[in-house]
């Protein structure tokens, strides 16, 4: 049972034994995958996302590799985020780096004290399983991308799952947001260019991604490396990963990410009302404050349909719908418009939005 | 991120360009004009790096 030291009206000052947030990671059992993309490819420098908070970063068509969730996993979980080569870069570039990453927030490790003499050291502790043994490198860095340290790790067997940690001693020196922005960049590397590995020992202001000597899964095509039980804590000892109720770990991704629709079948995703002759507002409220107010986007015009309330035959067509704003749109929700279009309707007419199959949604971005 | 067909988008009511709507990687996105958020962050980087135009509100 958690106890709580209560020493007055609204103060509580011990959540240490029974505090089960530890963890800055989220998703870190890779069990959450609202976007429902069965395989994201990475062959560029951009960043591409598949099980929720979970990114890979390529670097061009040198290197090719999919992230995917299998269900590959080691005892007490049941899923992991599989990465696969698919083209294999055997002679890096200098400044190339892949990678498989998560990004903090500044607000989730805000007790951490980065930046000053107060810095907390943070244990890493993960589960992992690769084609290729050796030693496997990472790196932390800060939202500013001008602090860096790396960090290696031994896969002994090949094919088998290995639980690593690692202790990383608290960045004294630096920026580090403890805002809503990008706080900790945490960056296991797939393979890194001579430019972008260096020493574990210290940290630094050169953009080094991975560790002097490591081994770059990219550079063999075929190998695959799978990764579960991420957790990051404050501290020097690695405690076991702590397994969030589904629904608690749903509404911290959705903080980033929400999406409605992606079902199968038809979908009634919100309410909307006509804005004017040639716009219609629909109304969202996220399940959780986002991180910002959030990024819309959607398949394309036709996969929306706008029916109009004791009305089901007359549909208000989006064809020719041109435009999407987010002037009414705030991290809780709010109103989204379509505009550009006629739809032929009243100007406070009422209805709803749906989308014709798992496909489709209207999809909100927060991620950092 | 690959960005084309940048374009400013104002709504009836509210004064000035509200959202910035582009194709990103592929796919169409409205973009809050907010610093912090990503794509609109990359959208501003581009524009400053002399790659990308966002074109006019109609």
């Amino acid at each position: 049972m958690a106890l709580i030291k209560v020493n007055n009206r609204g103060q509580s000052s011990d959540f240490s034994s029974g505090r089960n947030f530890h963890n800055r990671i989220i998703n870190g059992d890779m069990r959450i995958r609202q976007r429902n993309i069965t395989t994201s490819t990475i062959n560029a420098a951009g960043v591409t996302y598949n099980v929720d908070r979970w990114l890979g970063r390529g670097a061009g068509s040198a290197g090719v590799f999919t992230l995917v969730q299998d269900s590959e996993s080691p005892n007490g979980f049941t899923k992991s985020l599989k990465a696969t080569v698919t083209t294999a870069d055997s002679s890096i570039a200098a400044g190339s780096s892949y990678r498989v990453m998560q990004h903090v927030e500044g607000y989730n490790m805000n007790d951490l004290g980065w930046g000053s003499s107060s810095a907390q050291n943070v244990m890493l502790s993960f589960w992992v399983r690769s084609s290729v043994t050796g030693t496997f490198g990472g790196s932390f860095a800060n939202g500013d991308y001008n602090r860096f340290r790396t960090f290696s790790y031994t896969i002994s067997s090949a094919n088998t799952w290995e639980k690593k940690t690692v202790s990383i001693p608290g960045d004294t020196s630096g920026s580090w947001s403890y805002t809503n922005n990008l706080g900790i960049r945490l960056n296991f590397s797939i393979g890194a260019g001579s430019s972008k590995v260096g020493s574990t020992s210290a940290w630094g202001t050169s953009s080094i991604e991975g560790a002097t000597g490591q081994a770059n899964l990219i550079s063999t095509n075929n190998a695959t490396f799978y990764l579960t039980g991420v957790k990051l804590e404050a501290g020097t000892t690695a405690t076991d990963f702590e397994s969030r109720q589904f629904g608690d770990e749903l509404l911290l991704c959705q903080r980033y990410y929400y999406q409605l629709g992606g079902t199968s079948g038809y979908s009634m995703i919100c309410p909307c009302h006509g804005a004017s002759t040639s716009e219609l507002a629909m109304l969202v409220k996220f399940p959780v404050d986002m991180r910002q107010t959030p990024a819309v986007s959607w398949e394309s015009n036709s996969t929306l349909t706008f029916r109009r309330m004791n009305n089901g035959s007359h549909d208000w067509t989006p064809n020719g719908v041109n435009a999407l704003t987010t002037g009414e749109l705030r991290n809780y929700g709010g109103a989204i418009w379509f505009g550009g279009f006629n739809h032929g309707q009243s100007q406070y007419a009422a209805g709803h939005v749906r989308v014709a199959n798992g496909s489709n949604s209207l999809r909100f971005d927060a991620e950092i | 991120m690959i960005i084309t067909n940048a374009k400013y988008l104002t709504q009836t009511g509210i004064d000035g360009n509200v959202t910035i709507v582009a194709t990103i990687d592929g796919e169409q996105i409205s973009v809050p004009i907010q610093v912090g958020n990503r794509h609109y962050d990359e959208i501003m980087q581009q524009v400053a790096d002399g790659d990308l135009t966002i074109a006019d509100a109609d």
